[in-house]
């Protein structure tokens, strides 16, 4: 793509064994990233079939400028969500884009079912599906060791593989990216575990010539500056994210004991600050971010009489200091760390994993299910117990906990207890329970995550509340990171990354476009979208969201379900003058 | 003359800036195939970063030594500058580096020689790589 006016796509059939690439010059338009993956996802698809049917796609893609200035370093995997069956989109950071462009494709499209667990090298132009029988079964974190030493590309290349969870489909499943970084949401690793693909190793040595070195070199300059020298980043390296903890829980938004409350009283033990006094024992950065936001705290572990410990290392951030602390009403640091590695090995999405739990724990404090049921006195409070039920989750133990592995919404539906199932169209609900724009974020945002249009953001940020300026400033925002997306830009660059330097470095990079014609990019995507989540029969305005939200009061205080309505249904005015309207 | 020094890898957070801005401005070049230095981690992202590059001998330079046609001149600080007009392209430089910190451009068919221009530690944002004035 850079330099190239058209998208070079490599196809996989795992069924086959065939191997395609295609130069798509139709496609190129579209910037690459989430523009360029809906659209192959939308040519791709089977609406009429299961989302884990063998011929459903997976697809990967990267942007124009990916791995050339600082903090374009994500890839976007789309597909039909297992969790939501419609419209699947996550975000990975690590090497995966450098590695990619590396190997020269700008999107991979994999579909079919491979005949026995497989795995994929892509090195360049030489694509081969593997035997991956003796690493089936294996926790995440041991395959990645393993193929670090039986693959080439070390310090190159890019090593995704799914745990345990992701071989029994559970449908919140993650896909683990170089150690770290992680595809967690909408069940990806489910996906991949279906189609008995165990990991997925990329590599390549292109290189590529700079066109106009004194206009790029220039361009990137500035940009690196204003990420080194300014603070437009720094809360994202200093504390990093789990510096909201304490904030988000003052303010009364923080989901904590299964939102049975606002604020969590143990907020302090696992706020930011506490993590890094105690716990921080190193950052580290995705390839191409001078920024290091990865946080990576450690801890030691007593496993016998004596003195004998073992240390565990994992990556936290805000999300998972939520979902696997406040929801859960843990308030000790290396408790949090604990379940974090527990769903690190066995791979399953850290919110999701999360939200489950508080649902099991709750449903089992009312009688709703019994010990019988969970195997395990399920408390707020205590790890240990939730450390096996993560286990259990992943391995799908029982009946219970193989309905749990289908979601939260499913496990509501199932036993009862919807009102309280935290989820949002079958999508476990992030750490902000802020107000209006949130809930009505997450029910109208293409992906129902809290990145699709930043409602907990516009929450924060309306000094009085006004339905209209909300249902504006969300749809504005999900528009606005349909362009970002596209270039797979890390949305912790959002502010820095504003038109006029998106242009700079764009044209610096031979792409002379105008402002105008980014908006009609930006707006191009979005309604390839919002068709694919059409066709996948998806209707926001069906969406029914859990009493709890409106039981427990937000940081705005309580709210009411027919606002939320009133203020959907304007949304999707605004995205129906969209569909007519000409781009 | 300075070299440059990889002296605070504990620090390393490995963004890969290094590689990035030394294949920009030494080869123009957007691919990190083409840096002189490299980073690498020792049992993936779990382990410590090591920086691979030019250690700027001095006195005996391997590289040097085995260079059939001079084109690896010695510098005052330490390390080589290339000749590229005298280089045959014949890899034996890249063999004799110990701790193979030469990279050979498969496009060019040359090889590709820190210089020592301290790019790399520029835009290092925890200074782990260092541009150091040593003392001959």
């Amino acid at each position: 793509m850079l330099y190239e006016k058209t998208a070079k796509v490599l196809y996989i059939d795992l069924a086959t064994s065939k191997i395609e690439i295609k130069q798509r010059t139709d496609l190129a338009e579209y910037l690459g990233g989430v523009g360029l993956a809906s659209k192959l996802l939308d040519e791709t698809m089977h609406p009429e079939l299961p989302p884990l049917a063998p011929e459903q796609p997976m697809v990967f893609a990267i942007g124009a400028i990916s791995g050339i200035y600082p903090l374009i370093t994500k890839t976007v995997a789309m597909f039909i969500s297992p969790l939501t069956g419609e419209l699947g989109e996550s975000y990975a950071g690590g090497r995966l884009a450098l590695a990619l462009s590396m190997a020269g494709y700008d999107a991979v499209v994999i579909h079919g079912k491979a005949s026995r667990p497989s795995y994929i090298a892509i090195d360049g132009g030489n694509v081969e599906i593997k035997d991956a029988r003796p690493i089936w079964g294996m926790d995440s974190d041991v395959v990645g060791q393993f193929l670090r030493d039986s693959e080439e590309g070390s310090g190159k290349r890019s090593i995704m593989r799914i745990g345990p969870a992701g071989e029994k489909m559970v449908k919140f499943a993650s896909v683990c990216v170089d150690t770290y970084r992680h595809f967690g949401r909408l069940g990806l690793g489910a996906l991949m575990g279906s189609k008995l693909v165990k990991a997925i190793i990329v590599t390549g040595d292109k290189t590529t010539k700079i066109r106009n070195f004194k206009d790029y070199f220039r361009a990137y300059q500035t940009i690196f500056k204003s990420v080194t020298e300014t603070d437009l980043m720094a809360k994202y390296h200093d504390l990093g994210t789990s510096i909201n903890v304490e904030s988000i829980s003052a303010l009364g938004a923080l989901p904590t004991k299964n939102l049975t409350n606002n604020r969590f009283d143990g907020a302090e033990q696992i706020s930011g600050e506490a993590f890094a006094e105690e716990k921080l024992v190193r950052k580290l950065a995705c390839t191409g971010c001078p920024v290091g936001c990865i946080h990576i705290g450690q801890f030691r572990r007593k496993f016998d009489d004596g003195y004998d410990y073992e240390s565990v290392s994992v990556a936290y951030d805000y999300e998972l200091i939520y979902s696997l602390g406040a929801l859960l009403g843990i308030s000790k640091t290396d408790e949090v760390l604990h379940l974090i590695e527990a769903v690190e090995k066995t791979g399953l999405d850290a919110i999701s994993a999360g939200v489950a739990l508080a649902w099991a724990t709750e449903s089992l404090m009312k009688g709703i299910v019994t010990e019988t049921e969970t195997l395990l006195p399920l408390t707020f409070g205590n790890s240990d117990n939730y450390y096996q039920a993560i286990l259990y989750l992943a391995s799908r133990k029982n009946v219970f906990y193989q309905a749990l592995g289908e979601g939260t919404r499913f496990a509501g539906a199932t036993f009862g207890g919807d009102a309280f199932a935290l989820q949002v169209a079958g999508n476990e609900i992030p750490g902000y329970h802020t107000g209006y724009a949130n809930l009505v974020g997450l029910t109208v945002g293409a992906r129902h995550s809290h990145l699709c249009n930043a409602g907990y953001a516009v929450d924060q940020s309306l000094k009085t509340f006004d339905e209209n300026k909300a249902v504006e400033a969300l749809f504005d925002e999900e528009l606005e990171r349909c362009l970002l997306n596209s270039l797979v830009i890390c949305l912790f660059a959002r502010k820095l990354y504003n038109r006029e330097t998106v242009l700079k470095a764009l044209n610096a990079a031979g792409y002379s476009l105008t402002d105008d014609e980014l908006t009609r990019i930006a707006k191009r995507i979005y309604s390839t979208k919002l068709r694919l989540k059409e066709k996948l029969g998806f209707d926001p305005r069906l969406v029914e969201l859990p009493k709890r939200f409106f039981k427990t009061p937000s940081m705005h205080g309580t709210l009411e379900s027919s606002v939320v309505e009133r203020m959907v249904n304007q949304y999707v005015e605004k995205c129906s003058v969209l569909l007519v309207g000409k781009i | 003359m300075k070299v440059l020094r990889a002296i605070e890898m504990n620090r390393c957070i490995g963004c890969f800036s290094c590689m990035i801005t030394c294949a920009t401005v030494n080869q123009q070049d957007h691919s990190i195939m083409k840096s002189a230095i490299r980073i690498k981690t020792s049992g993936g992202l779990t382990g410590k970063f090591i920086a691979i590059v030019c250690q700027a001998c001095q006195d005996d330079v391997p590289c040097a030594e085995v260079c059939p046609t001079g084109a690896l001149v010695k510098r005052g600080a330490g390390g080589v500058l290339l000749d590229k007009e005298k280089c045959v392209g014949c890899e034996r430089c890249v063999t004799a580096c110990t701790i193979d910190a030469i990279y050979f451009d498969l496009d060019t068919k040359r090889p590709i020689v820190c210089k020592h221009c301290g790019v790399c530690a520029r835009f290092c944002p925890h200074g782990c790589l260092q541009l150091i004035e040593e003392g001959h």
